[in-house]
């Protein structure tokens, strides 16, 4: 949805789920994070639905899908600390898994998105973004090239719809110029997210691959207690961890393995997966970049590989890199704000000393792990230095903020050590 | 005695369902929000408090409470001036958690014109309201 983004949305009133083990009653809440469930039948569910509900997770409607947003026996707070001390687990088996197949595939993604892809190395992925012409972002995404023969691109829920038609309407006339290429939704497969420091020794009583061997943005093909499943090491909390591929008919076994292994692996919720990547500088789509946000407003341009650059060879690739090297005094940028006293929120607008607007906050939580309010905002290119002092309009006040780099918490990426 | 009020459920985009008490000593109310808005909210992490000698109509938006999550509007039952607020939820907010009905009130308000007290639910009204919906 444009403006709004899809995981903000305005409450709707006190209502009460039924046939749902774990009541959700919000009395009150001007910025609720999610959607209240009027009906959960019109909501799409993972594979992981019974499981949630049996595990008492108060569900929430996110892009359309009925999703926990916590579980009973930690608070938010709880479990996103839990996250950084041992293992958390996430169903994000909503998010959109297609599979690129044929000689021309890399030509074909390359045409999409604008990292290299040319360049991954077997079985590594990296952060890429899906470009429209005007520069804009239309998602962004993980691609990975699979020893196997194909590329596997994960996409974000909230824009499943809008990126299926775009690649097949893309694939289409790349087929009929004669490219040889294929595109495929993954069939029956949900996804997991286990992250946190722990998840190597948790993960590795299952699966017989050396997981010191598996580094940051590398993915395998594997079993993981028997279960055939594709072992990405990559994920959206800055922690260590693992994204895994499982057929549907096996996630709950696999889950169940997981938190069988030890007390320190729970499941976690919506709720903490969200101030997670905050604190790690993570983009929330929707919220931190949009169609009408630039790689070079959106401070992303490390996604756009150097040949990619030069060659400009991606949609929109003229007025983005044209943009980059203006380096504008004008314009704006996606900085991190440190909030005195008052949480930020999206939409909050972003004011200099002086009281004069210059920006807008994209995203923003109070901090468990640093105990101060982090946001996200664009803000005018002048005010982009660290340390920049300004102002956040929250409701009738204001409160001061400083511009500091992110993330906010050093992120824990499982990289091969530098020789 | 406290009295209390919530709005009924509408189903409709625009409204929004509450959960404050009043308690009334004499001409003074003293408001802040029930033990069942806390629980929903979780984790209070701020409280935006009124000033005092703010005038406030029934229903005015006097406070905001918020959770790491969630925002929520604190409406005025009553009608009148603020003529004290707990400035010790600025320095411990999670107050509201712990003592909602008690230690956790927002604002003391002289009341203008107690027959906004005639719509309001007693607590076992309230509680009775709380299991039915």
């Amino acid at each position: 949805s444009s403006g709004i983004n899809a995981e903000y949305g305005i409450q709707t009133n006190l209502s009460r789920m039924r046939n749902l083990v774990s009541r959700v009653s919000r009395p009150f809440s001007r910025i609720c994070a999610y959607r209240q469930l009027s009906s959960i039948n019109d909501l799409k569910k993972t594979a992981l639905f019974d499981f949630h509900v049996e595990k008492g997770g108060k569900m929430v409607d996110f892009a359309g899908w009925a999703l926990p947003v916590s579980y009973p026996d930690m608070s938010h707070v709880e479990s996103h600390l839990h996250t950084r001390k041992g293992v958390s687990i996430f169903d994000v088996s909503h998010m959109l898994q297609l599979h690129i197949h044929g000689k021309d595939r890399v030509k074909f993604m390359e045409s999409l998105i604008v990292g290299d892809v040319a360049g991954l190395s077997e079985d590594t992925g990296t952060l890429s973004l899906l470009t429209n012409e005007n520069g804009g972002i239309i998602d962004d995404c993980i691609v990975h090239k699979s020893s196997a023969g194909f590329l596997n691109l994960v996409c974000n829920a909230g824009c499943a719809d809008k990126d299926y038609a775009h690649i097949m309407e893309h694939l289409s006339v790349a087929q009929s110029q004669g490219s040889d290429v294929d595109v495929e939704v993954k069939p029956k497969h949900g996804l997991i997210a286990v992250q946190g420091p722990k998840t190597a020794e948790v993960l590795q009583q299952g699966i017989s691959d050396d997981l010191s061997r598996l580094y940051f943005n590398h993915t395998t093909l594997t079993d993981v207690w028997g279960i055939p499943c594709r072992v990405t090491r990559c994920g959206y909390t800055g922690e260590d961890g693992v994204e895994i591929s499982v057929p549907e008919d096996r996630v709950v076994e696999l889950v169940e393995r997981l938190t069988a292994t030890s007390e320190d692996v729970r499941l976690a919720g919506l709720g903490a997966r969200d101030s997670l990547r905050l604190e790690a500088g993570l983009c929330l789509y929707g919220n931190d970049i949009d169609e009408t946000t630039t790689p070079v407003e959106g401070a992303l341009m490390w996604t756009i590989g150097k040949r990619r650059r030069a060659a400009r060879d991606f949609p929109g690739a003229n007025i983005i890199m044209d943009q980059f090297a203006a380096k504008p005094k004008q314009g704006r940028r996606r900085v991190g704000l440190i909030v005195e006293k008052a949480p930020a929120r999206p939409h909050y607008p972003v004011l200099n000393t002086e009281g004069k607007v210059i920006g807008e906050i994209t995203s923003g939580s109070p901090s468990p792990c640093t105990g101060k309010n982090i946001a996200m905002a664009y803000v005018d290119n002048e005010y982009t230095k660290n340390g920049t002092q300004v102002q956040v309009q929250v409701r009738k006040k204001k409160y001061v903020a400083s511009k500091v780099a992110m993330p906010f918490v050093p992120t824990q990426y499982y990289n091969p050590p530098k020789n | 005695k406290s009295r209390y009020q919530t709005c009924k459920a509408v189903v409709s985009t625009q409204s929004t369902g509450s959960h404050e008490w009043v308690n009334v000593q004499g001409s003074l109310g003293r408001v802040g929000i029930t033990d069942h808005a806390q629980a929903a909210l979780g984790d209070v992490v701020f409280v935006d408090i009124p000033e005092v000698d703010l005038d406030v109509d029934v229903g005015d938006e006097i406070a905001s409470v918020e959770s790491v999550k969630a925002v929520g509007d604190v409406a005025s039952p009553i009608g009148g001036i603020v003529v004290a607020v707990n400035e010790a939820l600025s320095d411990s907010p999670t107050l509201v958690n712990s003592s909602p009905e008690e230690d956790a009130w927002i604002a003391e308000i002289e009341i203008s014109d107690m027959s906004a007290l005639e719509g309001l639910m007693d607590k076992e009204a309230y509680d009775k309201f709380l299991l039915e919906g």
